[in-house]
């Protein structure tokens, strides 16, 4: 027994140098030479960082495209979904006042147009995506407020949605932040 | 066929493509046979040396038991305290506290178990030296440590007669260097490449172009990733898993990830077929297995892409599926791939909130969850599945009404009594765990603790019930998914589930490995034409109705009580 403890013991040291010190060092020094360098990507406007390119951030003026419902108010520091079951009547109830508030302030959108995921929050809270129908219910309150051609937005969101990986897996999805920052752009 | 569908074909075709090579890999790995990674044998050699130990060595099964309960015991001792005290430690950027007794004790379990069911949230509950020296850490040596069980198994049925089962060391050592440790430098470059942060910095700070003050944890975390996934451990280094975007960036690293978890476990399977050199029999509990995981899976995604009926009436057409929970990057189908993956496999990572899920895919999770062995978690699946089949041996020799054998050895009274009392084990801690927490619900709901218990439920009636028994049930199962949405880090659930996720994990290591030790110090018995062979077609099929049968009689009710029961108000 006593030789099983003495040996645990040290093997347990031995792999912590090398699990614990060795292999993240050696995945840290690969990461430095990715995008963002380790640190996660960055997106800057006028040399200030503006956000990061993965993680999504609130936008509630009506002159952007809005992101998804977020359960933590996109705090990064502190991810998570709703956890609210499909049954729940807060839950519908909260989801149904989402649906007026889009009508709201998108008037000529119907019901029906309404694709789920703008309707209910992501996992993480953090989404940064959101569907090519998300954005195309949203164009007409964009020109509205922006004055631009709607015809112009609805190519700026064909040009900033990801496709399927290699046009043949999975869904396709649009960069809020960077769809939101190529509308910037276009005042100019 | 539409694009998501599509996406988790070429997943799990990629998958097999990488496990079944690697399955003959490891047999020859294990079996000390000549391999290419081989020029690895001075860092092992120099590991032993700096520990103190003799691979040659041969052990039989309860040494072999008491070294791997030994180390498990070190790790639990260490990590408690190291939890503790996390914030008077190095590399907390952040600023976080330490752990309260018994969220450490919990934390600790869970890790060394290969569960990581968290009851903390990563972002604020862990420092980056616990992360990699406690947590990371336990990942790699919890995932060996299953690995070395089976392989102990595996080679009680390669020889004849023997009580001589190899070195457990070794087959641990080898575990993480020849299989975990390479696997995860791949998998953590690849993910580094994709998004995934890799550098020591603390918390970021930004003015959004809404300008919002916004906070970003990061971290080392693409590391911890690979082998939260490589290993079947699934603790997340963000409080929401692998949803989180810098946990799992994009389509490339969700189908990385979800092919990470399953490789080791298919590949095991492969293995253990080759290594006791009776290949036909590894196809057949792999066939087994894999029917088991599609009967899972396909009513999920059905019920996923069906959307949630009562947003339906609200007049939304959830032409995707059903999306609270879920990330727009990965879509609904490979989410339910996802979560079927996971609760099959103990992993237990999530890239959905499992809470926002449709009843009846909550009801498909629990099952696999309760089930544990259609492919399984490291090493551990291949265990439970021998448990299985030795009941299938006994009721059918029953049948046939003769002495039941395995593979040339006679099962007797003893062997049958330990797989009665794993199979019964099951059952006993998930229901009889949840009746405490349903009990300690409805009638002591003012206790002073952390969440007094009558605010425990994030939802109401039925689901809230499935909360409750989902928390036990994943950590019966050593798996680490939740309903997230109970309020779990409290001294009750922290207390419970720690004895629940301990038991879950040692009485089926040991009780398999012990059947094995026994069975292959009996005499052999040469195959004759009476014998009872188990890599036949029916008695694969035989062992399939054991497994649904046993469960089916033990579950249901429960089962009908939580998921079932919101599935049919729903339909109203």
């Amino acid at each position: 027994m006593k030789k099983y403890i003495l040996q645990s013991l040290r093997l347990t040291l031995v792999l912590m140098v090398l699990l614990c010190v060795i292999y993240p060092l050696v995945v840290a020094f690969a990461g430095g030479f990715s995008k963002g360098n380790g640190g996660g990507e960055k997106i800057s406007r006028n040399g200030k960082v503006v956000g990061y390119a993965l993680i999504g951030q609130s936008f509630t003026k009506p002159e952007y495209f809005w992101g998804r419902p977020s359960a933590n108010g996109y705090n990064a520091a502190g991810s998570g979904g709703s956890n609210k079951g499909p049954s729940n009547p807060d839950y519908l109830k909260e989801v149904s006042n989402r649906i007026d508030t889009l009508l709201k302030y998108n008037p000529s959108l119907k019901k029906v147009d309404i694709p789920a995921d703008m309707v209910t929050a992501s996992g993480s809270g953090l989404d940064p995506n959101i569907s090519q129908q998300g954005a195309y219910i949203q164009i007409k309150r964009i020109a509205a407020y922006r004055k631009i051609d709607e015809r112009t937005i609805a190519e700026l969101v064909v040009k900033n949605t990801q496709g399927p990986l290699f046009g043949l897996f999975g869904p396709s999805s649009i960069n809020v932040l960077k769809l939101n920052l190529a509308l910037d752009e276009l005042k100019k | 066929m539409n694009t998501e569908l599509l996406g988790i074909v070429a997943t799990y075709l990629l998958t097999l493509v990488i496990a079944i090579p690697l399955g003959k890999y490891l047999a020859k790995v294990f079996a000390g046979e000549k391999v290419w990674t081989d020029f690895l044998k001075p860092i092992e050699s120099l590991i032993y040396k700096l520990s103190g130990i003799n691979a040659k060595e041969e052990m039989n099964w309860k040494q072999h038991m008491k070294a791997l309960l030994t180390i498990n015991l070190v790790w639990l001792v260490y990590g408690f305290f190291v939890l503790m005290y996390q914030d008077k430690l190095p590399l907390n950027p952040d600023g976080n506290p330490g752990m309260t007794p018994d969220l450490s004790f919990n934390t600790i379990i869970s890790f060394v178990v290969n569960c990581n069911l968290q009851h903390y949230s990563g972002e604020t509950g862990v420092t980056y030296l616990t992360q990699h020296f406690v947590l990371m850490f336990l990942q790699f040596v919890s995932c060996a440590t299953g690995i070395a069980a089976a392989v102990v198994l595996f080679k009680a049925f390669r020889d004849k007669t023997t009580t001589k089962l190899g070195n457990f060391w070794e087959f641990f050592v080898k575990s993480i260097t020849r299989l975990l440790l390479p696997l995860s430098l791949v998998m953590a470059i690849i993910l580094a490449f994709n998004g995934s942060p890799t550098s020591y910095e603390g918390k970021d700070q930004f003015i959004s172009v809404q300008g919002d003050t916004v906070n970003v944890s990061r971290g080392p975390a693409a590391g911890f990733i690979a082998i939260k996934h490589l290993g079947t451990n699934g603790g997340g280094w963000f409080g929401a898993n692998s949803s989180h975007p810098l946990e799992n960036p994009n389509y490339i690293t969700n189908s990385v990830e979800l092919i990470a978890q399953v490789i080791i476990p298919i590949a095991m399977v492969i293995a253990f077929g080759i290594f006791i050199r009776r290949k036909r029999l590894g196809w057949m509990i792999f066939g087994v297995m894999t029917i088991g995981m599609l009967l899972l899976l396909i009513p999920t995604i059905s019920s996923e892409l069906g959307g949630n009926p009562a947003i339906a009436k609200m007049g939304i057409s959830q032409a995707t599926g059903a999306m609270e929970g879920k990330e727009v990057r990965f879509g609904p189908a490979i989410t339910g791939y996802w979560s079927t993956v996971t609760t099959i496999i103990s992993t237990g990572s999530v890239n959905s909130m499992h809470d926002s899920g449709m009843p009846l895919t909550g009801l498909w999770q629990l099952l696999g969850m309760m089930i544990n062995s259609f492919y399984g978690g490291c090493g551990v699946g291949i265990l439970n599945y021998f448990i299985y089949l030795i009941i299938a041996v006994f009721i059918s020799g029953l049948m046939v009404g003769r002495t039941p054998e395995f593979l040339g050895h006679k099962v007797e009274a003893r062997e049958v009594k330990i797989a009665a009392i794993i199979t019964l084990l099951s059952p006993f801690l998930i229901l009889a765990g949840t009746a405490i927490a349903s009990y300690v619900f409805t009638n002591h709901g003012e206790a002073v603790w952390a969440v007094q218990p009558k605010n425990w439920l994030n939802n109401p009636g039925f689901h809230g019930f499935s909360e409750m028994l989902y928390e036990m049930t994943s950590s019966n199962a050593n798996n680490g998914s939740g309903f997230e949405g109970l309020g779990d880090n409290n001294v009750f659930w922290n207390v419970a589930t720690g004895f629940v996720l301990l038991l879950g994990r040692f009485l089926p290591i040991i009780g398999p490995v012990a059947i094995a030790g026994l069975l292959a110090s009996k005499k052999y018995i040469p195959e004759s034409v009476g014998t009872l062979k188990t890599d036949t077609l029916t008695f694969s099929l035989m062992t399939f109705a054991v497994i649904i049968v046993l469960n089916a009689l033990s579950y249901f009710p429960a089962l009908a009580l939580g998921p079932l029961a919101e599935y049919f108000t729903m339909l109203k």
